[in-house]
């Protein structure tokens, strides 16, 4: 990044190796990863891998002196909660790291809270001191259609809007912002900001999980914090998955693991309770079914 | 004539890629770095006007020079500084500070020699632009 001017013009050479460029970047491990450590999601990792082709082209082009305006990196994340947006956003930024796009490469995660004031005046410098913070990095805005309020126009979430829009055009280089949250509200967000869409170059959707993947999030969470399902136990979380998704405020993987949380807590009720004498490390990893059973879930509540 | 003072004096001025670069290099070392500003050029105003906050928390120097080109629209006739503070030995202390905007005209000083007692001579300086109030010296 240093001298960008003068590198430029000795660096053109006349030919690349987009293979050798892919290895030496060290993208294929983020791809890896973000293969292997986020189950399902296809169509984002699809979307993931053409950007960062995309990404890996141009910045070869670049060396061959083929010259392009900078890509506008801007995204817009849109899904049901759970689905894994904050960590793909985490990733991205790594990996827009990597690629050189971003100096620094690292995620500022903001609300609506983060960027408005409460008071005439308080919002501009807010919002710029959030924005100098994400410099070099990745800014991402969780829930972003919030920052517009059309029912209150006294509402100074317009301002951030305008600071944002702003920065967002003039220092290109300097910051990638993502902006995240459902579906129809995104969409409805854009239609009355054309200003956003027109400056976002990337919208992703991010599907939500079917009841495999949610039964394969769960496995890969529970053996990460280092318990174990047995046959039965299993049988009770897949069946847990089926009923639980039906019922309202359902959060995708964030649901899961709200279930394992409290199937700890039971587990390790009955586990105080049943021990006598030493026990063993597989018995005090152990989720059995009954720890699952005991869910309200089956029983026609709600687990919140 | 050309004011020079603090780290760099005797190098030609800094693009802003290059201030990036010092910049960065001061945030890298965990020193708080901050923009001043003012319009009066004697070697002995040390206190000059601070431009926002100091910017603890900013991982990027991008940051710096955006504020810096904010400070140059409302004083691009002033002189403006950045001085990075390094808080490690327990208290603040300035480590680096260079000039980064100057007036496109800069009058200089006047020397003035004063006569007193037993024939010795005080010399003192006074910026010819200071002749006029604190807001109206650079145009």
């Amino acid at each position: 990044m240093e001298n960008e001017g003068q590198e430029k013009e000795s660096e053109i050479v006349n030919e690349v190796n987009l293979k050798e460029d892919f290895q030496a970047s060290g993208v294929a491990d983020i791809l890896a990863e973000l293969d292997n450590s986020l189950i399902g999601l296809t169509p984002v990792k699809t979307r993931i891998k053409e950007t960062a082709s995309l990404l890996l082209v141009d910045k070869a082009r670049e060396k061959l002196g083929l010259v392009n305006e900078s890509p506008t990196l801007h995204m817009s994340f849109s899904g049901n909660p759970g689905t894994g947006k904050t960590t793909v956003a985490l990733k991205m930024a790594n990996l827009l790291f990597r690629l050189g796009y971003v100096r620094k490469g690292h995620l500022v995660t903001v609300t609506r809270d983060d960027l408005v004031g409460q008071y005439i005046g308080h919002t501009a410098p807010k919002t710029k001191e959030v924005l100098k913070k994400a410099m070099g990095g990745v800014l991402f805005i969780d829930e972003a259609y919030y920052l517009y309020r059309p029912e209150n126009e006294r509402d100074y979430g317009q301002e951030a809007i305008e600071i944002l829009l702003q920065v967002m055009e003039n220092n290109r280089d300097d910051l990638v912002v993502i902006l995240a949250g459902y579906k129809d509200k995104m969409d409805k967000f854009f239609e009355s900001n054309p200003g956003f869409r027109s400056r976002i170059a990337h919208h992703i959707d991010f599907p939500d999980y079917s009841n495999n993947e949610l039964l394969e999030i769960a496995e890969v969470m529970v053996a990460s914090m280092n318990y174990q399902f047995n046959e039965e136990s299993k049988k009770a979380m897949a069946e847990y998955i089926k009923i639980r998704k039906k019922q309202p405020h359902f959060a995708n993987a964030r649901s899961i693991r709200n279930a394992i949380d409290r199937a700890r807590l039971r587990q390790a009720n009955r586990v105080f309770n049943n021990s006598e004498g030493p026990i063993g490390a597989s018995f005090l990893s152990q989720i059995e079914d009954i720890d699952i059973r005991q869910s309200r879930v089956f029983s026609g509540g709600i687990d919140k | 004539m050309r004011v020079t003072q603090g780290t760099f004096s005797f190098l030609p001025d800094f693009t802003d890629q290059q201030i990036h670069e010092q910049v960065q290099y001061c945030i890298d070392n965990d020193w708080a770095v901050s923009i001043e500003y003012t319009d009066d050029p004697h070697p002995r105003n040390t206190y000059w006007e601070m431009w926002g906050h100091p910017m603890f928390d900013n991982p990027d120097a991008a940051a710096v020079v955006y504020e810096l080109n904010e400070c140059r629209k409302v004083y691009g006739s002033y002189y403006i500084r950045i001085i990075a503070f390094d808080s490690s030995p327990g208290w603040e202390s300035i480590r680096l500070s260079f000039i980064v905007n100057r007036p496109s005209e800069e009058p200089g000083f006047k020397l003035s020699r004063t006569e007193v007692k037993g024939r010795n001579i005080q010399y003192s300086i006074t910026p010819y632009s200071s002749d006029k109030p604190q807001g109206s010296r650079y145009k």
